[in-house]
């Protein structure tokens, strides 16, 4: 699987230009230049690929068209399907997901004393906390702050972002990265304490913590063995994921009904407060892009949250990460973390010159190769029809030193290695991959779901943080930030909520006001898993 | 496209040469729920077992990231019961008796190193092992870092040791309790305590966008 006669030449003029390209930074964009390209290159500029939602709270609004498929979706259920009264689990709070933002939330609404049930689609900790590679932001350093931080998050979402919640989101930053080292969270520094931290595109300071390139898995095998460190109060239950929520006869949330993802049984649970935890969307391939997401990212928590009255923030945009894998196919759209321009690895085209700095905000980054390689057709094509342009890896030791990509790129050298790449001396092959939901449920500081009374939600699922663009670094942080919060206010709420009779109504209601906007669809939702099967007769 | 014969579970398929072992499973029909995560290598969800034909070995990879090879006999591990101790970590300390008394099994490994050959990261588990039996942390903490948890060690281990589950509390201990302090962060922390950056931060929060623009385009980036 090692490149091609063809990809070979082309590696040479990669080669041939390194000498001129180092120490010789590339100019970045202007304000106008970088709109420009977005509104030219960017996908989310590209109509086709939005349509106009029917029913529901964003009625009349755009939306990616996969999206807008599920959100129109059918239940799984109708009313008359459940005994209600038969209630298999009752609890404080119910936190439905189990990657960063679960876990996070499962933690602190047991530390403020409420009972948690946990029910996740797949195993615990499956989920796309596990596979982010880069880092974490925090202003912790002494030249850094977080108003600084607060500037370069509301610059990189374009001025979009709900200024509460990024707020929220810096000034607990230092905080959480405190409360993660003490549960044993072990992150990069130097022999004296000192935190090793680097560039993320966007960020104006060097506030990039890391675990090597395992941070996610490193957080998120941390929180999981936390949480199962409490038995008596969390009780974890996986391959169970909602398929609805309950409600009372107060049109309050009171909890959901779970699927037995391998039996298919019904399961009730009852919860004071429920916590949406479910993540991303990748999975639904947005105008047929491969992803870097996790197996079960296919929006039920949007799709569960609407259905009562939730509404969402910006479900017109998405983000694709500059540096999905091209090559080899096997590979293809698995995130190259951001952190190998961090540390300095240049983007080129086939004739191994620069196009764009290396290191603009990742929407800006993603229009410029796709422009690479769509207009301007100077991009790398792949013996499957692929294109793409090169992230000159070897760079790095180049520039820090000998040994640094090995030491601060572990999972990247063997991801690639596998398929007989060495990305310490050969440059490797990147396109844009779809990544990250920037928008989602709209909520406030305390994670709570608005309008919607006793629904919590956390993570890739909501939207606002983050505006029409997330830099990197901060869906970690924010993954923590507002699990922890929403945990908290969670099970305070959950000590005064009074729940009445649990009921389905909503379900009838939902596919009644599809009827009436005159909606047929096949589609039920959550789709809970994409489907890859070849259909076979 | 080149076809080529595959088994699962001893029943024979017939698959693209070139698509990695989930991929194929797909190809053949299968809608997968256990042995199947992240897709990307990172999860250890896809714990897979082979053999090829006409060799007595059994090889070891993780079913995303490994492509198929004719003639060859596929099983998944999804789960495998392996024990976890119970503990909190707040209440140890970072030494040999710890481990020894959450994981008293620890004693028995002999150091065969099948652990090592079982694993898909090329982690050197009898290596880490080694270290936790003489009660270095801080080493094994380093060497087994790259861990996804698979099982696949646990799974095959002689003497039933969780080496991965030793490995995660080892990490753990080191992360809260050997790790060298960040003296920046603790000061960092107080100072949000005690609101130095509040008011700085409500005037930007009240500023018109175009005026934050002007702010954010002029802002000093802090050299590479």
């Amino acid at each position: 699987m090692s490149y091609t006669p063809e990809m070979r030449e082309s590696i040479k003029r990669v080669e041939a230009t390194r000498p001129a390209r180092l120490g010789k930074p590339f100019p970045r964009m202007g304000p106008e230049e970088r709109q420009d390209v977005l509104e030219k290159f960017h996908p989310d500029y590209r109509p086709e690929g939005f349509r106009e939602i029917r029913v529901g709270p964003n009625k009349g609004e755009k939306a990616m068209k996969e999206l807008v498929d599920i959100l129109e979706g059918r239940s799984h259920l109708t009313s008359n399907m459940l005994d209600l009264d038969r209630i298999d689990y009752d609890t404080d709070v119910l936190v439905i997901g189990g990657g960063g933002a679960g876990a996070s939330a499962a933690l602190l609404a047991k530390e403020n004393g409420a009972k948690v049930i946990l029910a996740t689609k797949l195993r615990f900790g499956d989920a796309n906390t596990m596979m982010a590679q880069g880092g974490i932001q925090a202003a912790d350093k002494p030249n850094d702050s977080p108003v600084i931080h607060f500037l370069d998050v509301m610059g990189g979402g374009g001025f979009t972002n709900d200024p509460d919640l990024v707020e929220a989101l810096v000034m607990d930053a230092p905080q959480v990265i405190q409360w993660l080292e003490g549960l044993g969270v072990m992150f990069d520094k130097e022999p004296d304490g000192t935190m090793f931290t680097i560039h993320g595109g966007g960020t104006s300071r060097k506030r990039m913590h890391a675990a090597r390139d395992y941070t996610g898995a490193a957080i998120m095998r941390t929180l999981r063995d936390e949480v199962l460190s409490y038995p008596e109060d969390i009780a974890v239950l996986e391959f169970a994921p909602a398929i609805e929520l309950l409600m009372d006869e107060g049109w309050q949330v009171a909890g959901a009904v779970l699927e037995n993802l391998e039996t298919g049984e019904h399961l009730v649970v009852r919860a004071k407060c429920t916590i949406i935890a479910t993540g991303d969307s990748g999975r639904l391939h947005y105008q047929g892009f491969a992803t870097t997401n996790h197996y079960g990212a296919t929006g039920d928590g949007v799709v569960l949250a609407y259905r009562v009255g939730a509404r969402l923030i910006h479900p017109d945009t998405y983000q694709y990460h500059p540096t999905g894998a091209a090559y080899p196919e096997q590979i293809v759209g698995q995130l190259v973390t951001e952190k190998v321009r961090g540390l300095g690895a240049q983007v080129l085209n086939v004739d191994g010159e620069q196009f764009v700095y290396h290191q603009e905000t990742r929407d800006v980054e993603s229009a410029a190769i796709i422009r690479e390689c769509n207009e301007r057709g100077k991009g790398v094509r792949t013996p499957s029809g692929m294109c793409g342009v090169w992230l000159d890896s070897p760079m790095i030791d180049i520039i820090h030193r000998p040994g640094t990509i090995q030491r601060e790129l572990p999972a990247m050298v063997r991801q690639f290695k596998r398929f007989g790449i060495d990305m310490t001396v050969e440059p490797i092959l990147v396109y844009p991959t779809a990544h990250y939901q920037n928008g989602g449920l709209a909520i406030g500081p305390d994670g709570s779901v608005k309008g919607v009374p006793n629904l919590y939600a956390v993570g890739a699922v909501t939207g606002g943080v983050h505006g029409r663009n997330r830099l990197m670094g901060n869906s970690l942080l924010e993954i923590i930030v507002f699990g922890r919060r929403a945990g908290r206010a969670a099970s305070l709420r959950s000590k005064e909520a009074k729940l009445g009779k649990l009921t389905l109504a909503h379900v009838d209601a939902w596919h009644r006001q599809l009827e009436g906007a005159g909606i047929e669809t096949n589609v039920v939702s959550p789709i809970l898993l994409p489907d890859y099967t070849r259909k076979v007769r | 496209m080149r076809m080529v014969d595959i088994y699962i579970m001893g029943k024979r398929y017939e698959v693209p040469s070139n698509l990695t072992i989930i991929k194929a499973m797909e190809y053949a029909g299968y809608r997968l729920v256990r042995g199947v995560g992240c897709r990307a290598g990172f999860c250890g969800a896809c714990a897979t077992v082979y053999r090829t034909a006409g060799d007595y070995r059994l090889k070891i990879g993780l079913a995303c990231q490994t492509v198929i090879e004719p003639e060859m006999y596929i099983a998944q591990i999804p789960f495998f019961p392996v024990k976890r101790a119970d503990y909190r970590l707040d209440e140890l300390e970072p030494t040999f008796e710890a481990l020894v008394k959450l994981y008293p099994e620890l004693l028995r490994c002999l150091s065969c190193g099948v652990c090592t050959k079982s694993c898909p990261q090329d982690l050197d588990v009898k290596d880490y092992m080694a270290d936790a039996m003489k009660g270095n942390i801080a080493a094994v903490a380093q060497k087994s870092f790259d861990c996804i948890m698979c099982g696949l060690c646990a799974a095959r281990c002689p003497t039933e040791e969780p080496q991965y589950r030793i490995a995660l509390l080892c990490q753990r201990l080191y992360g809260k309790y050997l790790a060298p302090k960040s003296k920046h962060l603790e000061d960092r922390v107080k100072e949000v305590q005690s609101g130095k950056f509040d008011e700085e931060l409500k005037g930007l929060k009240g500023m018109d966008i175009e005026a934050l623009r002007e702010l954010y385009n002029r802002r000093e980036i802090e050299p590479e």
